[in-house]
């Protein structure tokens, strides 16, 4: 399905994303992780087409993504949704109003700009904020919202595009705990009941484990690991996060047991 | 109690759906109203002007080309006396720069003494802050042209009540622009500096001036933009400089197109070089400082 061959993004003289390959043959739920800089959201935004690869290609389904201009680069993007850490979504507008956006795609200007939706959309993205647990909030402005009710909206925004992909970058990085759960489990019951392949950027590797069938691992721009959460062993990730001398898993856990393992932290600093 | 939730929850949406519904319907009418009151106003207010109109807007559309056409194709044949037309006129331009910059310079003084009087949390004198906004209401409030014709009854024709006008306009505008960049100055220095024993202007000088430098030089090269168009506009009233030069090459009419086309080109030119300098230096100061 998504092949990504060689992908590179430069700025300037820095690398962000170094030769990534990855393929990706039916729809699963991926996470990637790796620390800050990594070149997460860059691959992210490359296979959206935010960002323009400066070299290699991605292709889906047999078409070739990066070589996509104007109109058809679009059409992709609406097939392709994106959900971010800061929600991205127009606060002063109301929930459905923002939900309808992922139609914009199919939109004129002028139909737009006079909010004439037809109604059969306006339904849908009350039922789809329904399945996400949000229909009573539809008539409220976006920023009225708490973060997780707003990321929720992201993810209805997203999933009334009805796309192939979904994209996250770091979905719950600034969410609670709670709220993160209810973020990630929406994402993963998308994955399962509608059968959409879901990229997720993350910075914890329990969530990772926890929620993806498959783990890419990045550092510095490059693909460090690819595997299966069992693969995931402590050593895998002290190599994808850097060995530093003070690192180790419970780091970058938020689980609460591994607060009561002391010995990890001095054990890893001699490694 | 799922069973009972899942009962419910279908209704619910329903519901929701009818009245999010209800509200687009209600938001589509009002905005159609809006939209067919604004249609309504417009053709009307165009007809109303358009019949009070001495030559009427259809009649005189095709004819709107004319005059520049006129004015290019004279040029056009004199072109050879262009070059030698815009060094006569260069020191008119001259004249039109000096008193932009002077009126800016001193409209600027005026702005930045008015604004830090009129600013709450900065004014030597609380009290009296109403006064000096009201000042500055004043002072930007008279167009340039009213004041720059009463001085020149006054002190006859000449560069110097141009000048005047000018920098009492600037420094209304400016007064206005400056109190709103020190309205959001820290206080923090001004306090500390209060706190050795430095006086209001000492204050002022050290505490707030630094903070506020950047934006009050920024506001005051686009001030100097818009007083070189404003000082070019009042040489049509007798304040010397290139409007006075075009106001006669345009009213003396054929014949003398090539000086009104040289002057435009003069005029143009540097607009443009001002604009570009200025915003050039605009933004580093609002940007870069190398940080």
């Amino acid at each position: 399905m998504l092949h990504i061959d060689t992908l590179t993004k430069r700025f300037g003289d820095k690398t962000a994303v170094d030769a990534a390959n990855i393929t990706i043959d039916r729809p699963s739920m991926i996470g990637i992780i790796g620390r800050s800089g990594a070149g997460k959201s860059t691959l992210l935004r490359m296979i959206n087409r935010l960002t323009d690869a400066t070299d290699g290609t991605i292709t889906f389904d047999g078409e070739e993504i990066t070589a996509l201009r104007g109109a058809a680069k679009r059409d992709w993007q609406s097939r392709c949704a994106m959900i971010f850490q800061q929600f991205n979504l127009v606060p002063r507008m109301d929930v459905v109003s923002n939900v309808l956006h992922g139609t914009l795609n199919k939109r004129s200007t002028l139909a737009t700009m006079f909010n004439l939706y037809p109604q059969a959309d306006i339904h849908k993205a009350i039922e789809i904020l329904d399945r996400l647990g949000i229909a009573e909030q539809a008539p409220k402005r976006a920023e009225a919202l708490s973060g997780g009710q707003q990321q929720r909206v992201a993810i209805a925004r997203a999933l009334m595009q009805d796309p192939k992909i979904i994209l996250a970058d770091e979905p719950i990085a600034s969410l609670d705990p709670m709220n993160a759960q209810v973020v990630m489990h929406s994402l993963r019951t998308i994955h399962e009941e509608d059968g959409r392949m879901v990229i997720a950027n993350l910075h914890t590797l329990d969530t990772a484990r926890r929620y993806c069938d498959r783990v890419i691992g990045m550092r510095d721009g490059r693909i460090v690991f690819d595997g299966t959460p069992a693969q995931l062993t402590t050593g895998v990730a002290r190599d994808i996060y850097g060995a530093g001398a003070d690192f180790s898993e419970a780091a970058t856990s938020t689980e609460i047991e591994t607060l009561d393992r002391p010995g990890i932290r001095e054990a890893e600093a001699y490694v | 109690m799922s069973d009972a939730t899942l009962g419910v929850v279908p209704q619910s949406v329903d519901t929701i759906q009818s009245s999010y519904m209800a509200q687009v319907q209600r938001r589509r009418l009002y905005g159609g109203l809006t939209l067919l009151i604004f249609f309504v106003l417009m053709v009307s207010g165009f007809n109303i002007a358009d019949g009070r109109n001495a030559g009427g807007f259809w009649d005189g559309l095709h004819q709107i080309g004319d005059y520049p056409a006129d004015v290019l194709s004279e040029a056009w044949e004199k072109r050879a006396a262009l070059p030698g037309l815009i060094a006569k006129y260069f020191p008119a331009l001259v004249e039109t720069i000096n008193i932009a910059a002077v009126s800016t310079l001193i409209g600027a003084i005026g702005g930045l003494f008015l604004s830090l009087l009129g600013t709450r949390g900065l004014a030597k004198w609380p009290r009296i802050i109403p006064l000096f906004r009201r000042l500055s209401d004043v002072m930007r409030a008279v167009p340039e042209i009213v004041i720059a014709l009463v001085l020149i009854f006054v002190l006859g024709g000449g560069p110097v009540p141009a000048m005047i006008a000018i920098a009492i306009h600037t420094a209304g505008a400016l007064g206005k622009l400056f109190s709103e960049v020190a309205e959001n100055a820290d206080l923090k220095p001004v306090e500390g500096l209060a706190s050795t024993g430095a006086n209001w202007s000492q204050r002022m000088l050290l505490g707030v001036l630094p903070q506020v430098a950047p934006n009050y030089v920024s506001y005051s090269l686009l001030r100097f933009e818009i007083n070189i168009r404003a000082s070019a506009i009042l040489g049509f009233v007798g304040a010397g400089g290139l409007g006075y030069e075009l106001r006669n090459a345009m009213a003396w009419g054929p014949g003398r197109f090539d000086e009104a086309a040289a002057i435009f080109i003069l005029l143009f030119a540097t607009i443009v070089f001002f604009d570009q300098v200025s915003s050039h230096y605009r933004n580093r100061l609002t940007e870069g400082q190398g940080q």
